[in-house]
């Protein structure tokens, strides 16, 4: 056994989360400044203020040896596109050492810098430097990038006019012929058409079989289970499970119908925050939940319900003042606990997860809990019914009421 | 290809890649293909195309030689009027598109920044092209002019190339140090634009620099002064004559801003790819 192609040591990275609204327009954006320098001129603000730091990787360690094809997972926000970020040099880690031995290509997304403008020639040209091909490469490997996209008879037209099936056809053709000593690859299989998407993955796995380290970060867990030698399981920041796939996984499914209840600090500066909540129930398809909202002051606010699978693909959306005004949540000074009944509809057995969010509808976003409440749903068949429709069918999340009108 | 060896690649946090100008010498294909895409996509879909780059200074051109040699009546030291503006003119666009470009670079290309690695230089370096190929169309202009008034320029024009190569770096330097800041502050945004139509005034581009003789040092602040000198001394038969004291005091100040703004650059683009 060789040393290691890469060594990750105690990897960590901070953010720091500023609690303000997106300026997109001119006039916010000079009364920010304006704000921004009166305040400094004034010497009010300390750095800190209205920051809230975030680890997205928290002591990190593992190492990867040649050849070995590894699948990264985790849940929405565990850290991996961090982790990718930091092992592609894009951005710098806050403590911790990573080693990597070998020539490295990250691929974090399909097409990165192709310029609609360009012909589909000269974007090959363009994007493969950008990946970190050298001309004469490009040029020996053009034919070939060219036919496996199948735009041949396009490729002195500009891409603007591309259809977008063809453009991301082109995009990956140039991608997988990059050919590096180690290959770090986030989410480029879920784009384009279902034959392309099969002749991907079946690209992916002639490069996964050529002796080349792979890191690859996927939401199909059955790419994970076909293509990866070993897999590495994130959860907040931490690594959970490294090892063969199969563990991997199932320790990831397992660990999704853990969290029933949450509890979290109210916020510094007092704004509405969703302190505490829990599933008290499950009748049916119907959630019970009750929530406590803590906030310094006065405010009306809506309450928004995602509903999403364990690998956080949404599901479904509800809301209390959202859609409706008279629904807005009026919440005096202090806590407010709040009881609530969820309706899902004819959810298909599985589980599943709920996010909640307050915020004052299309002005000002005040609270998110990303995966605050996971659950398991277990329905009976109705009467006369042998089934329930099960979510790892893959026919979805929800049963249809199929009546026959004549 | 690969090289033969691969060495060990470290990162750390804090740690300055002991590579980076040998990474920013491998990457200089990408800095011609960067480059080359501002280029050619500079001017599609437009109806005039590159008489763009002629039509903006041309107007400059009548409206200065109109309010400084006909208004004011300022001396010209010999010169057909619109020869001396124009000689200011030629090196102050220079500077003014190549300080724009290098100014918005980091965070026109915010998609590339934050899905790929390279050494980030690359980015307001390659902007810079386009400035050039704008500046070589006004050349053509110089020289229809210059045949107008059946005036030849002497041996000096020879070092016309020193004092190009020098406006570059005057807006390398300062464009560096604009790049890296709107990168946190989208406020120096704002600032680019005013930055250059006060310069356009605090530079002697519709004059000549001999008309504040009291203040001519204290003027060479302004790399702008030196540039500006230096391309009417080259074209215009040594008229003014270059101060060498003036012209050092400009020379100073580019290699000054060129310095800090590069470390400033250094400092800070780590954290390019989570601020922008």
């Amino acid at each position: 056994m060789s040393a290691p192609v890469i060594s990750v040591e105690g990897l960590s990275k901070r953010y720091y989360l500023s609690h303000q609204k997106r300026q997109d327009t001119l006039r916010d954006s000079l009364m920010h400044a304006f704000r921004q320098a009166g305040r400094r001129l004034a010497g009010a603000a300390e750095p800190g203020a209205g920051r809230e730091e975030f680890w997205a990787l928290r002591d990190v360690s593992f190492q990867v040896g040649q050849g070995e094809v590894v699948g990264i997972i985790g849940r929405n926000g565990a850290g991996k596109s961090t982790l990718l970020k930091l092992l592609s040099r894009i951005s710098d880690p806050t403590s911790g050492r990573i080693r990597l031995r070998g020539r490295v290509a990250s691929l974090l997304e399909v097409g990165t810098g192709f310029h609609p403008e360009l012909t589909g020639r000269e974007n090959i040209f363009l994007n493969g430097a950008i990946l970190g091909m050298s001309r004469a490469e490009i040029r020996s490997k053009f034919n070939e990038i060219a036919a496996f996209a199948e735009v041949e008879r396009f490729l002195d037209t500009q891409v603007k006019h591309y259809s977008s099936g063809m453009y991301v056809r082109l995009a990956f053709a140039v991608a997988a012929h990059l050919e590096p000593e180690i290959l770090i690859v986030d989410e480029v299989l879920a784009v384009g058409d279902a034959e392309f998407q099969k002749r991907c993955i079946g690209k992916m796995r002639d490069i996964t079989q050529s002796g080349r380290t792979v890191l690859l970060v996927s939401h199909n867990l059955g790419v994970i289970q076909s293509l990866c030698s070993h897999c590495l399981l994130l959860n907040q920041g931490r690594v959970v499970s490294h090892g063969a796939p199969a563990a991997a996984l199932a320790a990831y499914l397992d660990a999704g119908t853990a969290q029933q209840s949450f509890r979290r600090p109210p916020d510094p500066a007092g704004r509405p925050t969703l302190t505490a909540g829990a599933i008290k129930a499950i009748e049916e398809s119907d959630l019970l939940l009750e929530l406590t909202v803590t906030s310094a002051t006065a405010r009306k606010v809506a309450l928004e319900v995602r509903l999403s699978n364990l690998l956080g693909q949404p599901l479904g959306f509800g809301s209390l003042g959202a859609f409706r005004a008279d629904q807005l949540l009026e919440l005096p000074a202090g806590e407010t606990h709040l009881t609530l009944r969820c309706s899902a509809g004819r959810l298909a057995n599985g589980s599943y997860q709920l996010g909640l969010a307050l915020s004052v509808p299309f002005v000002e976003f005040l609270d998110r809990v990303d995966d605050a409440l996971a659950f398991d749903l277990q329905r009976m068949p109705e009467a006369g019914a042998h089934h329930v429709l099960v979510e790892n069918w893959g026919y979805g999340a929800t049963e249809l009421v199929v009546r026959r009108l004549s | 290809m690969a090289p033969p060896e691969t060495p060990e690649l470290v990162l750390e946090a804090g740690r300055a890649s002991r590579n980076y100008w040998r990474d920013l010498w491998r990457y200089r294909e990408l800095l011609g293909f960067l480059a080359w895409r501002d280029v050619k996509i500079r001017y599609k879909q437009t109806v005039l195309g590159v008489l763009w780059a002629l039509i903006q200074p041309a107007v400059t051109l009548a409206v200065f030689t109109f309010i400084f040699g006909k208004l004011a009546a300022m001396p010209s030291g010999g010169v057909p009027y619109p020869l001396l503006v124009l000689c200011g003119l030629l090196p102050w666009q220079l500077f003014a598109a190549a300080f724009s470009n290098a100014s918005g670079s980091l965070v026109a290309n915010t998609h590339l920044i934050s899905k790929v690695y390279f050494p980030r230089l690359i980015v307001p370096l390659s902007s810079v092209a386009v400035a050039l190929i704008d500046f070589v169309v006004m050349l053509g202009l110089l020289a229809a002019l210059f045949a107008w008034w059946q005036f030849v320029p002497d041996w000096r024009v020879l070092l016309l190339p020193l004092f190009i190569g020098f406006t570059l770096l005057t807006a390398i330097g300062t464009g560096l140090w604009l790049t890296a800041l709107t990168v946190k502050y989208r406020d120096f945004r704002f600032i680019v634009p005013f930055l250059l139509q006060i310069g356009l005034f605090l530079s002697p581009v519709g004059f000549s620099s001999t008309n504040l003789p009291n203040w001519r040092h204290l003027y060479a602040l302004n790399p702008m002064v030196g540039a500006i000198d230096g391309f009417r001394w080259c074209l215009l038969h040594g008229e003014p004559a270059l101060d060498p004291l003036t012209l050092a005091i400009s020379v100073g100040m580019t290699g000054l801003l060129l310095v800090s703004g590069l470390w400033y650059f250094r400092r800070t683009e780590r954290t390019f790819a989570d601020l922008i």
